[in-house]
């Protein structure tokens, strides 16, 4: 006979919800609910006088130009970001995984990065490639490379993205090298036997039975560029030369914390939050069917 | 022996209580600042030896990170109603805490409200003026001033066939000199830290030119940009050609550029007059001497503007607070504790007297060139394109010169297009400031 465990009580259910109910409305409900009062109000810093001005601050911010170019420097910086960042693990662990000896060690290696905050990891980024004094940059200038990135915009898109995707690389690493190692042996080899090569068994097996564990990463790589990136741009460029790193993120931190127009960021944030609510919507629908679990 | 758990934590709240007590017999105020490091230590020790000067009130100094940092902390205090007494602000956020008349307790009036002399005459005419309301009423303390001056390397100039005991004077010769330097094998003839600060409102000011329109700023919220005029058009354009041969390098915004001269690299530099001690230190053997200027222009050079901080004293708090911060702003502008401050920081001092006493001590023969700040701020009297800029919603207006700068430098705009987008972009966030502060 079936048996189903039933808890009499009615309130117990919703005790044990409660904590994190609580965290959920403190922390997110709680800040998003305020920032959306706040892009509707005109306020100076002091809060001292406050005008509701319907959706003026939303007006405001996409007649700017700056604005505008900072959604273009986006999408650029987060899907070179996400791209690079997956595809280079994806890469490494397929070859960790096929390592015998000293696997432990390589593997931890890459692991690494990963215990770095993204501000320090930015500073590393930045001492490296500084255009006076960075090892990096000394060579580069050896090899006649005009290495610039205060000044030249491309490369300083060039040096966040590699700095960001560097980053979030290994925990790509970890999941997709935990991915490999799920998938039967027995799989491959039956392959092997029928005379597939090592680049067909990728394709047609091991890619599609990663795809679950490809498709989590992506809907968390892109989150990441969008805001997790923030302590990267800050550390390496602070949104230069001439806004060609000035990401969404990066924008709302500048108008609110060092501008202190508190109603023009809180619409960007409203803003931002509807993107990635987007984003994610789009992802679970049309990129989740594609995936074999 | 058994612990009493309960006994033990009454005597400690005993001890903690006693402990209260005395520290309230005296009138605590609370003074958030932006001076980390050395200047942090200073910072200190000034309030120290305030505090050792008299038993009624103790300065307590507070550091909270960056200029940014401190001030968006101390609006954040102030809506919870946690403000500190004094609070530093820098001289962009100037109009920023103006226009938040509820929340600043002017000093003038602070000074007159507790009995405090005062006297606005012993003030440098610049670092007085750039505080004050056009009638003349000062509204913060001033304290960290500096103001752009132009640094050489004497090595570099030696070696480039240049007199290293002379410095050029004007752009065309920092020009002739950069080529020279450049000629001898260097990477750089010169470059400028914070170049919206020194080429655009030094700039203007040190050629008598408006930055905005009314009295930049000073005469109300309607002001507009200004500094696309032709002069100012035809020097950034001479500096984006001189980039093409390295005359000019682009160092990066605010102090970036600071590694590129003081490795050595560029052979001149344009900077706070507050990096002198930093150069010092680099063991690098700089000389100082006055910004250039364009010698067609009548009448140039004028004076400098300056930049830098002062202490505001925040709305809300017991009138016995405001009488030991009176007192504390009458030690603070005292010759000894200023010249002292000027002559460990490189900050300029702000009164005529800390001046004098530094010149009396022969602190100019040991240290040459460290006068050059304060000749340059006392030039000629200040005009009113010349005592310095209130412009609302001014760290993001900054923000976009920087930008404007950047593609001019990058050679993606000529100087013209770059500076009149400055003005177009920035007019838009004055105006904006102006319908927030009716």
């Amino acid at each position: 006979m079936h048996k189903r465990v039933i808890f009499q009580d009615k309130l117990l259910p919703y005790l044990l919800l409660a904590p994190q109910i609580a965290v959920t409305l403190i922390f997110f409900i709680w800040p998003a609910w305020a920032m959306i009062q706040q892009s509707v109000l005109r306020e100076d810093a002091f809060g001292l006088t406050s005008n509701f001005v319907w959706f003026e601050n939303f007006q405001r911010i996409f007649s700017d130009p700056g604005y505008l170019q900072s959604f273009e420097v986006t999408l650029i910086f987060s899907v070179s970001v996400a791209l690079l960042g997956l595809s280079s693990a994806l890469v490494l662990a397929v070859m960790a995984d096929r390592v015998i000896r000293g696997a432990t060690t390589y593997k931890t290696l890459l692991i690494w990065p990963y215990a770095v905050a993204p501000a320090v990891a930015g500073a590393l980024w930045s001492f490296l490639f500084d255009p006076t004094v960075g090892e990096v940059s000394y060579v580069l200038h050896l090899l006649g490379v005009n290495w610039n990135f205060v000044l030249n915009g491309s490369q300083a898109m060039l040096l966040v993205v590699f700095a960001a995707s560097w980053n979030q690389f290994s925990y790509n690493f970890i999941f997709f090298l935990a991915g490999l190692q799920s998938i039967p042996k027995s799989l491959i080899e039956a392959a092997a036997i029928d005379g597939a090569g090592p680049g067909r068994r990728f394709w047609t097996i091991i890619f599609p039975l990663l795809s679950p564990t490809g498709f989590f990463l992506l809907a968390v790589n892109v989150v990441y560029a969008f805001f997790g990136t923030f302590g990267v741009i800050d550390t390496v460029t602070r949104g230069g030369p001439a806004m060609a790193t000035n990401i969404l993120v990066y924008k709302v931190y500048s108008d609110s914390f060092r501008a202190l127009d508190l109603g023009g960021s809180a619409a960007q944030s409203v803003v931002l939050m509807a993107i990635v609510i987007g984003l994610t919507v789009v992802q679970f629908r049309y990129v989740e069917r594609r995936v074999h679990y | 022996m058994k612990f009493n758990p309960i006994a033990m934590t009454a005597a400690a709240l005993a001890l903690a209580l006693a402990g209260a007590g005395a520290a309230q017999a005296q009138t605590e105020v609370q003074w958030w600042h932006a001076m980390g490091g050395q200047l942090g230590d200073k910072v200190n020790e000034i309030a120290g030896k305030f505090n050792a000067s008299q038993k009624e009130f103790k300065v307590v100094p507070v550091f909270k990170g960056t200029y940014t940092e401190t001030m968006t902390q101390a609006i954040a205090a102030f809506r919870a109603h946690q403000q500190p007494d004094i609070v530093q602000v820098f001289e962009v956020g100037t109009a920023t805490m103006m226009a938040a008349k509820g929340a600043v307790y002017p000093v003038w009036k602070l000074m007159a409200d507790t009995g405090e002399k005062f006297n606005p005459k012993a003030f440098i005419g610049p670092v007085y003026g750039y505080y004050s309301t056009t009638d003349g009423k000062l509204l913060s303390m001033p304290f960290n001033s500096s103001t752009p001056v132009f640094y050489w390397n004497k090595d570099a100039f030696q070696k480039a066939g240049l007199d290293p005991n002379k410095p050029p004077k004007t752009w065309p010769e920092v020009g002739e000199a950069a080529k020279k330097l450049v000629g001898s094998g260097m990477n750089c003839g010169f470059t400028v830290q914070w170049q919206t600060w020194v080429q655009l409102e030094n700039f203007s000011a040190w050629h008598n030119l408006p930055i905005a329109s009314e009295e930049n700023g000073f005469a109300g919220l309607g002001a507009k940009l200004e500094f696309n005029g032709p002069l100012q058009v035809k020097h950034i354009q001479q500096i984006a050609d001189w980039e093409k041969d390295k005359l000019f390098v682009y160092g990066g915004r605010e102090g970036k550029p600071d590694s590129k001269f003081a490795s050595g690299e560029c052979g001149m530099y344009l900077a706070s007059s507050g990096s002198a001690g930093g150069f010092a230190k680099a063991k690098i053997n700089f000389g100082i001497s006055m910004l250039p200027y364009w010698p067609e222009v009548k009448g140039a050079p004028q004076n400098s503007i300056i930049g830098g901080a002062t202490l505001w004293v925040l709305a809300g708090k017991p009138k016995e607070n405001y009488k030991g911060v009176a007192k504390f702003f009458t030690f603070l502008s005292s010759p000894e504790i200023q010249a002292d401050w000027h002559q460990s920081t490189g900050y300029v001092p702000i009164t005529t007297a800390a001046y004098e006493l530094t010149k009396k001590q022969g602190f100019y023969e040991k240290f040459p060139g460290r006068d050059v700040a304060v000749l340059q701020l006392t030039n000629k009297p200040p005009t009113k394109n010349s005592k310095g800029l209130r412009l609302g919603n001014y760290v993001q207006i900054r923000d976009i010169e920087d930008q404007e700068l950047e593609a001019i430098w990058a050679h993606k705009k000529t100087a013209k297009e770059g500076l009149d987008d400055i003005v177009k972009r920035g007019d838009v966030l004055l105006r904006q400031f102006q319908q927030d502060n009716k």
